[in-house]
């Protein structure tokens, strides 16, 4: 069907089309569209780098300035992922540095990222800008040297919760005096001290520079002469928070906070020395977003500064805060969106804190635009899920982690299915959900029925049988991405609900009942599917087929089996060298 | 769990598979699935896989009773294993669980070291040093922990015979003991399905007191190999750069064992000089 529009319209209006989704969705109603939509799209988001092969993605889209891969299975940031399993990104650079030479911005998570990929990055791209690295290893800062001395045009270098090896602090020093661009940087990651004067003379040089995220080795004493530097940041992550009580020190600190008038977002607070969290406070008011997470103090210090942020949308602080100051923040912080609190001892049962599910509950009437939520606690009750559930039928994200697995209902005894259950009825556009505590098929009943547009699901040590997995596989209609460890969940429900596995991106099992067979059968009977089976036992070949493997990794691909794994990786039922004789 | 309860399982689990084996489910195939139909017994234990061109589509039927169901599994999942043990760490000894990032991990514990040894220059109260129970306060030792600049929490660990490594989170365990048992559970055990938490005392490890054919041992800041159990632990997190499990035969010349003040007498040693 020719198209009557010209072309030029067409490119016009495509180009408000930012969504992934979106563009996927224009780019199939017609050839002419398809055609038009490849040639204009800019960005391109690969939530799987297996699932596809860098040269279709270039033939197709030969005009894309952004690149945003993700690599190794979210339960790797859980050591649940042994070293070596795959997410390398060389391959991927190789490929852009010769489709892509004017390539703008790459953005990779949990990938593994060698020296000789960001020299690569460094030289292919004559106006690189963005590098945004999220939990990646494989580096050194002789990489971050390479990137922060060729990339004449960088805006933002952004390592989030990377593994770096710290050869020296030197890389800082590496920025050419010429080097004006910078708009944002996020070192907070790095463990290495950088030259303190290079780190001043680069802000004082880069008038663009909105987000600045120290490392811990910047002591607080310096702050101020930072922020008087560059009084235009948004976004400012301190380092170690922490010196003698001095008056001089905390009032210039003071004032450097108040002379920040756009500042936005406040994070670091590592080692916090209680009386210089005040000096935050002319700021407070201002602050949308505020990361106290490595700020070990208690909670009457912590709740008088977040009682004070009257605007705060993102809250992440440690279960110091208690009960009590999550109550405050329900009566001061009225446009919450998101909460985050993490457990300071995660691994004692018994905990020192004051905090329980009465926080959430409290959070969850107060703020009436919690829309997310991650919250490590050591007790929950059905009737504290059945209120939070019903004070915010708007929550989109719940993750909910009771420390102890498999841990009831700590007043009644019973399982906490009628809990979640009630968390998926009500909330109606909750797209992922993480759940704990002792659960059995019937919440998964309930998730089948009710959640229809849960996008991702965390489920550990949960459930009694088969039907618990059948229910989400064949009744959650949206759910494209699914982990699972430590469940009974075993072959029927996977055979039975294999096509379902095609509209996922992933399904990662681990110490569950799924047997070698099964995985085979499904790798055979599915060629749109890499089955990969990760179990580092030994003489697997002689292990009987009915067997439970350790942990398995499903994907949809349209590149075929990949050929970088390691020997404990096996991708099953795949013809040509990836048939594994298991009988 | 403990361990009558293994046998109320076993029993109870063995009952519901001869009541199931009992009840045929038929299948049918939707619209949707390509696979035809097939009929199967269901078999709790061994779960017996359809003939290579079939498979099978699951009926919304009935599964038997729930509240039986509940009863034999959830019998030992309610009772003992649930019950909080305040005898230490439990959670640690499964891996990946609680789900907090290793970097957040690290960061914690570095903070805890970072602050404990300068606590004379910071004022006000540090809340590290009075909350968190499992740093060991009694040794006198500490005061000689250097503080960490890397990624003190996982270190590197390799078996003799196996090429690839596993890394181990130091920062999880709080003695030698619960270490060397992760480590056998991670190398020497066959089957990874423990999803269950250990929450009895186990015997002493047999890596540690040295009556398995392998041994396990570190390299310390300085490059050299000793066997672990030497020191005091917090010297050890201070010191240890990666681990390794040793055969016995291969140990020796390595620093030899003197008794520890804080553990018991051992009744037998690694020979180390041959």
């Amino acid at each position: 069907m020719a198209c009557s529009f010209p072309e030029e319209v067409l490119e016009h209006v495509f180009s408000f089309l930012t969504s992934q989704k979106d563009r996927n969705a224009v780019s199939v109603v017609c050839k002419s569209w398809y055609e038009m939509e490849r040639w204009c799209r800019k960005r391109i988001f690969v939530g799987n780098c297996y699932s596809v092969n860098p040269r279709i993605m270039i033939r197709r889209f030969p005009e894309v300035k952004s690149v945003e891969l993700k690599g190794k299975p979210h339960f790797a940031d859980f050591n649940l992922v042994p070293e070596g399993w795959g997410g390398f990104v060389y391959p991927w650079i190789v490929e852009i540095a010769r489709g892509y030479p004017w390539l703008e911005e790459i953005r990779l998570k949990r990938m593994v990222v060698t020296d000789e990929c960001l020299e690569m990055i460094s030289k292919s791209f004559k106006n690189f800008k963005v590098l945004v690295l999220s939990s990646c290893e494989g580096f050194s800062t002789d990489g971050l040297a390479a990137i922060v001395a060729n990339c004449r045009n960088l805006r933002v270098l952004d390592l989030r919760e990377c593994e770096v090896e710290e050869l020296s602090g030197h890389w800082l020093s590496h920025f050419p005096d010429s080097f004006t661009s910078l708009e944002s940087l996020n070192m907070a990651c790095l463990l290495s001290e950088v030259s303190f004067s290079a780190l001043e003379r680069l802000v004082a040089r880069s008038p663009n520079l909105k987000t600045l995220r120290l490392n811990r080795t910047v002591p607080l004493e310096k702050l101020s002469t930072l922020l008087q530097r560059a009084p235009q940041l948004v976004d400012f992550g301190t380092g170690a928070y922490s010196a003698e009580i001095r008056p001089d020190v905390y009032s210039s600190l003071a004032d450097a906070f108040s002379g920040c008038k756009n500042l936005k977002s406040l994070s670091g607070f590592w080692d916090v020395t209680p009386a210089y969290l005040p000096a935050i406070c002319s700021v407070c008011s201002l602050l949308t977003s505020l990361n106290l997470s490595y700020a070990t103090t208690q909670s009457p210090d912590l709740t008088k500064i977040v009682g004070q942020c009257y605007n705060l949308q993102r809250l992440v602080v440690l279960d110091y805060i208690e009960d009590t100051g999550l109550n405050t923040i329900s009566i001061s912080c009225k446009d919450l969106r998101e909460l985050v609190v993490f457990p300071s001892d995660p691994f004692v049962a018994d905990a020192d804190v004051l905090l329980t599910e009465q926080g959430l509950v409290s959070v969850s009437q107060g703020c009436p635009k919690l829309q997310s939520v991650l919250y490590f606690c050591r007790q929950m009750s059905n009737s504290a899920l059945i209120s939070i559930s019903k004070n915010r039928p708007n929550l989109t994200c719940f993750r909910l982690c009771i420390i102890e697995p498999r841990a009831p209902d700590y007043v009644t005894l019973e399982p906490l299915d009628v809990g979640f259950g009630s968390v998926v009825e009500n909330c109606k556009q909750l797209t992922r959900l993480s759940m704990s505590g002792l659960l059995t098929d019937r919440v998964f009943e309930y998730i089948g029925t009710h959640a229809k547009n849960l996008d991702m699901l965390s489920i550990a040590f949960a459930g009694d049988s088969d039907l618990g997995l059948h229910h989400v596989l064949s009744g959650c209609d949206s759910l494209r991405k699914l982990e699972i460890r430590d469940c009974p969940f075993g072959d029927k429900a996977l055979l039975a609900n294999a096509s379902k596995l095609e509209r996922m991106r992933s399904l990662w099992m681990s110490s569950c009942f799924v047997s070698f067979g099964a995985c085979k059968l499904l790798g055979q009977k599915m060629p749109g599917l890499n089955v990969e089976v990760i179990d580092e036992r030994e003489n697997i070949s002689s292990i009987p087929e009915c067997t439970p493997v350790e942990k398995v990794y499903i994907y949809r691909t349209v590149s075929g089996q990949r050929f970088d794994i390691p020997d404990y990786v096996r991708i099953m039922g795949k013809d040509k060298d990836g048939v594994y004789d298991l009988s | 769990m403990k361990k009558k309860d293994y046998k109320v399982t076993a029993f109870l689990l063995f009952f519901f598979s001869l009541f199931n084996f009992f009840k045929t489910n038929i299948f049918t195939s939707t619209p949707n699935s390509p696979f035809p139909t097939c009929t199967l017994l269901y078999n709790h234990f061994c779960i017996l896989l359809p003939i290579m061109d079939t498979t099978f589509t699951l009926a919304a039927a009935d599964y038997g009773d729930e509240d039986e169901l509940e009863l034999g599994l959830g019998l030992s999942l309610t009772s003992g294993a649930y019950a909080p043990s305040s005898n230490g760490p439990i959670s640690s000894q499964v891996v990946g669980w609680p789900p907090v990032k290793t970097y957040r991990m690290n960061s914690l514990v570095n903070q805890a070291k970072f602050s404990k040894n300068e606590g004379e220059k910071g004022a006000g109260e540090d809340i590290t040093s009075k909350k968190k129970k499992n740093i060991n306060h009694e040794n006198k030792n500490d005061e000689t922990v250097t503080k960490e600049t890397g990624h003190s929490g996982f270190v590197k660990v390799n078996m003799d015979g196996l090429p690839i490594g596993r890394k181990v989170d130091l920062n999880a365990h709080d003695c030698y003991e619960t270490l060397a048992q992760a480590l056998e559970i991670m190398f020497l055990k066959a089957s990874t399905n423990a999803s269950f938490i250990r929450t009895e005392k186990q015997q002493r490890s047999r890596l540690l007191d040295g009556s398995s054919e392998f041994v396990l041992t570190y390299e310390d800041k300085e490059g050299d190999w000793m066997l672990v159990g030497d020191v005091p632990w917090r010297m050890f997190l201070g010191t240890v750069k990666r681990l390794r499990i040793m055969k016995t035969s291969d140990a020796n010349g390595l620093a030899p064992r003197f008794q520890e003040k804080n553990q018991k007498p051992k009744n037998k040693r690694i020979e180390l000089k041959k």
